[in-house]
């Protein structure tokens, strides 16, 4: 690794690390500050008010802000996120079951989306008849966010039987959040080919003699990763927020539904901890594309 | 010569959709035959009725049959053959209504909680697109004041603004959304929520717009107009008007981009009871029916919506669709370099 990628990825872990930190720190703050608290109810319920004074000191919710956020952060070095008042278990715990659901069924979708849609934009750009074969079913899928996915893959599966939709089936949560990511990917690689192939050094390349399939799948293709790498953040993104929607209605036990559950029973330091973990699978995420692009091509090393 | 015949027709079909959906949306109530909000007596799980025009026997005015509850138990409706009910035209402020006392006319059928599924449909689309338009709006001011004072201003506030704006690039829309409305209360009014969510959503979505801002004016910063401007004595806010007309084309597209991401997000937000309130119909409410597995099949019409939200998008992708050019050296007809 020479010195300015070197350099590079230093520079993007610090910054991945600060994110990390302004994510969860501004999660925590922001549902302190909320109106209400996970000792609400405890006052319309059991006990009373004096029950609810116990809980809330017990929570450390009758302290400053500040001292609260602070003593959040230092239990972080020691891996302790609290205790979840929702589920009455340490956060750690959850965080770790539903964060490994979510990063099972967004990498699988990531990795199935990326082989249906980058082969296809190799094949869109290069032949028209593919293209014009490809182009409504991709208008379509671009058009069905996971949310409305889901519902079609639901009916589909009710209807015919052709897919599962037992609970814990990868089939339906799977496909609803990798075809539209998939049709994202076919158009931009499509379109990044077509400007490749009218580019000067494919015409070179295919002047010395390089094969069409070569020059296609090899010259061309890699070239044209880099605008698709340039929109990571946004697929990460799409991959994150549809996962979420995609977990409510499949009851997919992943990061998404937890973080709900913590927002509706203002669980803080289980909201605290999903926060914690979604901005470091995005961070990572990031990182990762950026160092890609970085390898790639080495003008993006000297910027940022 | 095909392509860009279907290219043009691609095009006129997109806006032409859109126009349709937003006229129906701007005249819900006069659209919608019956309240959105009424629970009919009987009519729970109520099939769509068909509109015919001929009873087998003859051609009539535009009718549709009596619905008669066979079981209440399995929900079991029949079509009665034998009566016509007309539709009566512009009576009552409605395009198309029955009278008073031939029951509700419901041409997408009724929820669980027997309400006419059109009329609910109709007015959950005007306060969907009514947020989003809102939303959009506010994220375009956002990102064009953010972007085009980071781009005409340069330096230390140029990079300073395009950190913070690539900080919140990169976080999950549905995920900040989610932690925003966390930070209020649970139970709001619909006025409220519209309002709240419309700036959540500007929240949510100006980065996008503010970074292409800032690359659109940075460019036309080194333009000799915008020099002559800074020689004058121009500082970065007077700059900045000048500048910013540059970007016009660039909003335009970009406000068709994100309607259909603020309408996903107005969807997740009240199907997960977070958004709009109980019985407010919103686009996003009514999808917490179409998501009941156990309904589907029996009563399919409670898809509407997301067939409608299906729609929308289409439609906006009809108009921002590009061909790619298939001009280059694979596809035979040549382009010199």
């Amino acid at each position: 690794v020479n010195a300015s990628l070197a350099a590079f990825i230093g520079r993007r872990v610090a910054a991945a690390l600060l994110f990390v930190a302004l994510v969860s720190s501004a999660a925590f703050v922001l549902v302190r500050i909320a109106p209400g608290d996970a000792t609400t109810d405890l006052h319309l319920t059991r006990g009373g008010a004096a029950a609810a004074e116990e809980a809330r000191a017990r929570l450390g919710l009758d302290r400053p802000l500040l001292t609260h956020l602070g003593s959040w952060v230092t239990g972080l070095l020691t891996f302790d996120l609290g205790q979840s008042t929702v589920y009455g278990r340490p956060v750690a715990d959850l965080v770790k079951e539903r964060a490994g659901a979510t990063a099972a069924l967004a990498s699988l979708a990531l990795l199935l989306a990326a082989a249906i849609g980058l082969p296809l934009g190799v094949l869109t750009a290069s032949r028209p008849w593919v293209a014009a074969a490809v182009a409504p079913i991709s208008i379509a899928l671009v058009a069905c966010p996971p949310i409305i996915a889901v519902l079609v893959l639901l009916l589909v599966a009710v209807s015919t039987g052709w897919l599962s939709i037992a609970q814990g089936s990868y089939a339906v949560p799977t496909l609803a959040l990798a075809l539209p990511i998939a049709a994202m990917l076919e158009r931009l690689h499509s379109q990044a080919m077509s400007e490749m192939l009218s580019s000067p050094d494919l015409l070179a390349a295919a002047a010395r003699g390089v094969p069409r399939g070569r020059l296609l799948w090899v010259h061309a293709a890699r070239q044209a990763l880099r605008p698709v790498l340039g929109i990571a953040g946004a697929v990460v993104g799409a991959l994150f927020s549809g996962s979420l929607a995609v977990e409510m209605m499949t009851s997919w036990p992943g990061l998404g539904r937890l973080l709900f559950d913590a927002v509706a029973g203002r669980d803080l330091f289980l909201a605290a901890g999903c926060a914690l973990v979604g901005a470091m699978f995005v961070a990572l995420a990031n990182l990762l594309a950026d160092v890609a692009r970085a390898v790639i091509d080495p003008r993006v090393r000297e910027s940022a | 010569v095909i392509a860009h015949t279907w290219d043009r027709w691609r095009t006129r079909l997109g806006v032409a959709l859109l126009a349709v959906f937003a006229g129906v949306a701007l005249l819900a109530p006069v659209v919608a035959p019956n309240d959105p909000n009424t629970q009919f007596q009987d009519k729970a799980y109520a099939p769509p009725m068909r509109v015919r025009l001929s009873d087998g026997a003859g051609f009539h005015a535009p009718f549709v049959n009596p619905q008669v509850l066979e079981d209440r138990l399995a929900r079991r409706y029949r079509d009665d053959e034998t009566a016509r009910l007309t539709l009566k035209w512009f009576s009552g402020g409605k395009i198309a209504s029955l009278g008073a006392d031939q029951g509700p006319l419901l041409l997408l059928g009724a929820d669980p909680l027997g309400r006419d599924l059109f009329a609910r449909l109709v007015h959950g689309a005007r306060l969907s697109f009514a947020l989003a338009a809102l939303g959009v709006m506010g994220a375009l001011i956002l990102g064009a004041v953010i972007g085009g004072f980071a781009g005409s201003s340069g330096g230390a506030a140029e990079s300073g603004l395009m950190l913070i704006t690539d900080f919140f690039l990169v976080l999950p829309g549905a995920y900040l959304v989610l932690v925003l409305r966390g930070a209020l209360p649970l139970v709001l009014s619909t006025t409220q929520v519209f309002f709240l969510m419309a700036i959540f959503f500007s929240i949510a979505a100006w980065p996008h717009a503010a970074r292409g801002v800032r690359a659109i004016v940075a460019t036309e910063r080194q333009r000799e107009y915008a020099m002559a401007a800074r020689a004058a004595g121009a500082g970065p806010l007077r700059l900045m008007r000048h500048l910013l007309p540059a970007a016009r084309g660039f909003l335009t597209v970009e406000v068709l981009l994100l309607i259909p991401a603020l309408l996903v997000a107005e969807a997740t937000v009240s199907y997960l009871g977070l958004g709009f309130p109980v019985p407010t119909a919103s686009l996003g409410t009514m999808l917490q029916d179409a998501a009941k597995v156990s309904l589907m099949r029996e009563a399919p019409w409670l898809l509407a919506p997301a067939a409608t939200l299906f729609a929308v998008v289409l439609a906006v992708q009809l108009v921002v669709w590009t061909s790619a050019p298939a001009t280059d050296l694979f596809v035979g007809r040549r382009r010199t370099p």
